[in-house]
This record gives structure tokens, C-alpha cells and sequence, in this order.
């Protein structure tokens, strides 16, 4: 179990979590992170998720799993109920993105967010050369149907937290199979942000 | 869903016999004590050496202790074949599975049908309004009687979902894990209204006489009239209109007011049939401890589940109007408060509140991984934050 594919982005909010952590995964797909979380940093929390499919996925793993929408927002959960609230490939796809990035603000005390970076060369010169709508790595889909709402880059990421006044505490920017060090909003196919509220 | 007779089914539990246990009193929930109870139960699979694998299956409204298996003579098996037997969600190889006619109930366990034994008399309207805890009370001495400390899980869908919260609530240490399916913490008026009508149903019908029909002719029309209404709220507009549409029935005789569409004839044959195995006054009594269940003992949502320990899987279908999904989501809102492990499907289907009866697959993919999690203790999580 959980003998997954290997996700860099995984193994990088594994260290980024302290043990013994609560977290709430919005969004949590299959729960192989949830998972890894529970099982490896002895974390405790669950995952809320939109599809059955995954849903009897993270109930086969042993996960606690609420079947639910995350536009619906976070209303039941109470301000800092968490140490990590994760919205890991989630964000994107949610069509308030503002309102639950502050949501998970108030619910978690620190928030993990990743998301694919549309800034990616590839991207670039795809829609650049030729004149269509990227199809890489990072963004799988073909624009008739793809279940991403928004595209956004590295750079517009940090834009965002600096405009919010969102303190940026760790990021990591993702290749395929390494952490991009150099022009991360060009050659990184996966931002991972580690946020919190400045005012806290 | 059915299987033909004469089909032999691997896996399946062959002929199952219902038994009796007899408990000297009972005090009830409204101070009143019964005597001489008697509780009819079957049981499929081995209890093992630890007492450990023992789950405990609660019937609905209409339900009773044979759940699973074949009965004598029966072309038809128990209520929820499907999901218990060997290899089954409940793996009867793998658990020890209980159930047993509720308290009140007319299918062996005392209820307005029996004799009372202080006067030798069946009891009629002179039985005591029970509770839907007073109902685990009784399957709690049942539980005792195997000498069983903890079960694995108390599982059951509609009016067994409201005991399922009413064993987590009354005895929080005596339950490793608890799935309700398809239920609610408490009536909304809507389903106080449908009990109501079908009661009035029943006390409308002249052969009633206020209960005391025993000796005499039944209330069959008033208690087939309930069972048409039940029916009705047990399917979806979908699921009605897949199943009969506007089809019209084939009358040789024709008179004025005959079944003329397909689901009428269908409401009038389910009346009627119910009517030759259950018990009017049965019907009023358990209804109107359905109605007033508060699975969260007039408690506020944050302290109801405080002291429960169980993990918990709560399911609920799309389609059930009767017992709608933001029920089950309320029930969900208690365990998470409470900081309990929950885990919560909205399972998708058409067939309304019928579904608990008929998404096999679903409900099997879910329980089975579920149980064998929470039986071989390989659990990952420790509940919710805070």
C-alpha cells in the first residue's frame, strides 16, 4: 500500500511537515500523501475529496475521507483547527481560489499549496511557436478537457502572496525528477509553497 | 438482485435458522419494565476465540433477524444476502455476524403482538412506547449473552443507522467501529409526516378497533395504504420511472378506479403482500420511535459524540429524498467535532432511499476494505485534528 510511483512533490511536503502534525488534505485524491503523512510523520488528520472513485481508494488505505466539494468552503472547520492545511494539485482547479486560500489560512496555521507552474518553457513555447494551448508534463490535458480553471505561474503565485500579504515560509520549485534551483519560473514544471498569514 | 431457486450460489450461507432469546425484564428508556422478552436473532460465521470479529446488523422499519441465508422451503433469501456470506462485504468466513428482530417488532422479538405475560393477553395498545434505545438495550443483552465485550462494528441502513448512533452514544466502549447508512440523527418533519400519515392509515381502517384486531379481522387496507406510502418515499422520480414508466397494466375485468398503470398495480401487490407478514400495530410503534429518536440526545452538534470512540463510515445515496445526504452530512459534522476518525461516501445512485438495499458493489467496496481496516488494527489515522 502506498507503494505508489515515486511523487517528488510528495517527498518534499513530507519533510516540510512536521511530525506529529494534524493536517487536512483538500483534495487528497487517492490519499498517497495523506497517507505517507500519517504513516511516515505520524501525522494525524484526513482528506476531503469530490470523487467515489478515490474516495473507496483512501477508504482501502485506512484514511479518514470525507466526501465533499471544496468550493462549498471550509466553514464547518475551526480558525487554526490544523497545523497543515494541503492544497497540493487541487488549487488550480478550484474556481475561488482567492476565497479558499484565505480559508485554508484561517483553518490551517500553515497552508502547503503546489500547483503546475504555467510558466514552464515548454508551455512557452508551445503556446509561443505554436500557437495552441500547452500540453507537457505539467499540464496533461488538452484545453477541451482539461479540469483546470486557472493557469498560473511561479511568479504569479508570489505576485499573489506578496499582494495578500501572505508570508511565503518555504518553496520548492519541481523538474521532472529534481528540485529546480536556476530560473525556477522557466524550467520548473511544479511550484510548492509553504504560506502562512503574516498577521499571526 | 434475487436468485432463481434451485440455483446453487457458491459462497452462499445455505438454510439459516432463526433462534430466541428470552431476557426476564427490561427496563425501558420511559421508566416501564418489560418481562419475559423474547428476542429473535440469527447469526452467520464463527464467533473466534477472542470474541473479537463479532459485527452486529440492524434491520430498517420493516426488517427482521433473517438477513441473510435461506429459510426452509424459501425461494427468497434474507434481506441483505447480498452483502453477507463468505467472500461477501460481510465475510461471514472472516466475522461473526448478528442480527435479530428490533424490540417492538413482530417477526419473533416481544412487540404489541405478543402475550403479556401478566394477563395473558396480547398486549396491543397496553405495550409500552419503546425507543429506538430501548431496541439496542435489548441487542446489547443479546451481545452479553455471546459474552461478547466489543464488536467490531454495528452497521445498518435507515432506522438501523439511528441504532448504529444510538450504540455509539449508549456504549461507546463496546463499539471498534459503527457504519450508518442512509439515516439521520432525527426526523425532519417531512419524514414525521409520512410516519404520521401511514399511522393514520392504519387507525383510519374500522378493523383496527383501536388495536384490539387480534381476535378478529385485521386492519389490512389501513396497513397496506402505510406500506404504499412507505414504498413511495423509498424510490426516486428515476428509479419509479425506469421501472414502470407509464406502462399500463393488462386488465381483463375492467371497473371503475382498477390499477390501470403498472405502478399502481406494483404498490398494490407490495401492500398486500406486507400485510400477510407484518403486524399493524407493530407498524404504529416502531414509526413513532423512529420519530422521536434524537440521536444526539438534545445535546448541541459539538457534544453529542463526545465520549465516542468507534471509527465511523457514514454513507448516504444522491437520490434518497427521504433521508437526504445533508442528514448523513450533519452526522458527520458530530464525529468530526468530536474529534472522531470518520470517513464519509455519497454514493451515487438513482434508486432513491431503496439504495441501501440495492448499490451492492458500492456499499462492498467501501465496508470490505473498511472492516478489514479496522479489524487487523492496521489503521493509519488518529482522528481529527482538534
Amino acid at each position: 500500500m502506498g507503494n505508489e510511483a515515486f511523487r517528488l512533490d510528495h517527498q518534499v511536503i513530507q519533510e516540510w511537515v512536521t511530525p506529529g502534525s494534524t493536517v487536512l488534505d483538500l483534495g487528497c485524491g487517492n490519499g498517497d500523501l495523506l497517507y505517507v503523512l500519517i504513516k511516515k510523520n505520524g501525522a494525524r488528520g484526513h482528506g476531503l475529496e469530490i470523487s467515489e472513485q478515490e474516495i473507496y481508494k483512501c477508504v482501502a488505505k485506512g484514511l479518514n475521507i470525507l466526501h465533499g466539494d471544496i468550493e462549498k468552503g471550509l466553514s464547518d472547520y475551526r480558525d487554526g483547527s490544523f497545523d497543515y492545511v494541503i492544497l497540493n494539485q487541487s488549487l488550480q482547479q478550484i474556481r475561488s481560489v482567492d476565497v479558499i486560500i484565505k480559508d485554508a489560512l484561517r483553518v490551517g496555521k500553515k497552508v502547503i499549496v503546489g500547483f503546475p507552474n504555467f510558466g514552464y518553457y515548454q508551455s512557452r513555447v508551445q503556446i509561443f511557436f505554436g500557437g495552441k494551448t500547452p500540453v507537457n508534463e505539467a499540464l496533461p490535458y488538452q484545453w477541451y478537457e482539461t479540469p483546470n480553471l486557472h493557469f498560473f505561474s511561479i511568479a504569479d503565485f508570489i505576485d499573489y502572496c506578496r499582494s495578500q500579504n501572505i508570508l511565503i515560509e518555504r518553496q520548492a520549485f519541481l523538474g521532472e525528477e529534481k528540485q529546480i534551483h536556476l530560473f525556477p519560473n522557466v524550467f520548473a514544471q511544479t511550484g510548492l509553497f509553504l504560506i502562512s498569514s503574516k498577521n499571526i | 438482485m434475487t436468485t432463481a431457486p434451485g440455483v446453487v450460489v457458491t459462497g452462499a450461507l445455505g438454510i439459516v435458522h432463526t433462534k430466541l432469546l428470552t431476557i426476564s425484564s427490561l427496563r425501558l428508556e420511559n421508566g416501564e419494565t418489560l418481562h419475559n422478552v423474547a428476542i429473535a436473532y440469527e447469526t452467520y460465521g464463527q464467533l473466534d476465540a477472542r470474541k473479537a470479529n463479532a459485527i452486529l446488523v440492524l434491520h430498517a422499519l420493516t426488517g427482521d433477524a433473517h438477513a441473510a441465508g435461506y429459510h426452509e422451503g424459501d425461494k427468497n433469501p434474507g434481506w441483505w444476502d447480498t452483502m453477507i456470506g463468505p467472500g461477501k462485504a460481510f465475510d461471514t468466513d472472516k466475522y461473526f455476524v448478528i442480527s435479530s428482530n428490533v424490540l417492538g417488532g413482530c417477526k419473533g422479538s416481544t412487540g404489541p403482538s405478543s402475550c403479556d405475560p401478566g394477563t395473558g393477553k396480547r398486549y396491543a395498545l397496553d405495550f409500552p412506547q419503546i425507543s429506538i434505545g430501548d431496541m439496542v438495550e435489548a441487542q446489547r443483552r443479546l451481545i452479553d449473552h455471546f459474552g461478547i465485550e466489543r464488536l467490531l462494528s454495528v452497521v445498518g441502513g435507515s432506522m438501523g443507522g439511528m441504532q448504529v448512533l444510538s450504540w455509539m452514544v449508549k456504549y461507546p466502549d463496546k463499539v471498534r467501529s459503527a457504519i450508518p447508512i442512509a439515516t439521520t440523527a432525527k426526523h425532519s418533519p417531512q419524514q414525521i409526516a409520512f410516519n404520521e400519515a401511514g399511522r393514520q392509515a392504519i387507525m383510519a381502517d374500522p378493523d383496527w378497533s383501536s388495536g384490539n384486531y387480534y381476535e378478529g379481522t385485521h386492519p389490512d387496507k389501513g396497513l397496506s395504504v402505510a406500506r404504499m406510502i412507505g414504498h413511495i418515499t423509498y424510490m426516486s422520480d428515476v428509479s419509479m420511472a425506469a421501472k414502470f414508466g407509464r406502462q399500463k397494466k393488462e386488465n381483463s375485468a375492467r371497473s371503475r378506479f382498477t390499477a390501470d398503470f403498472e405502478v399502481e398495480g406494483y404498490l398494490r401487490h407490495r401492500g398486500d403482500s406486507f400485510v400477510r407478514r407484518f403486524d399493524a400495530n407493530t407498524y404504529l410503534y416502531i414509526t413513532k420511535a423512529m420519530d422521536l429518536f434524537d440521536g444526539f440526545d438534545g445535546k448541541p452538534i459539538q457534544e453529542a459524540f463526545a465520549n465516542v470512540t468507534a471509527k465511523v463510515l457514514v454513507i448516504a445515496f444522491k437520490s434518497d429524498w427521504l433521508y437526504p445526504a445533508y442528514q448523513s452530512q450533519e452526522i458527520v459534522r458530530a464525529c468530526k467535532s468530536a474529534g472522531v476518525g470518520t470517513s464519509y461516501c455519497e454514493v451515487n445512485s438513482t434508486y432513491g432511499h431503496d439504495a441501501f438495499l440495492l448499490e451492492i458493489d458500492e456499499q462492498t467496496h467501501l465496508i470490505e476494505h473498511f472492516l478489514k481496516k479496522v479489524f487487523f488494527e492496521y489503521e493509519v489515522t488518529g482522528g481529527y485534528g482538534k
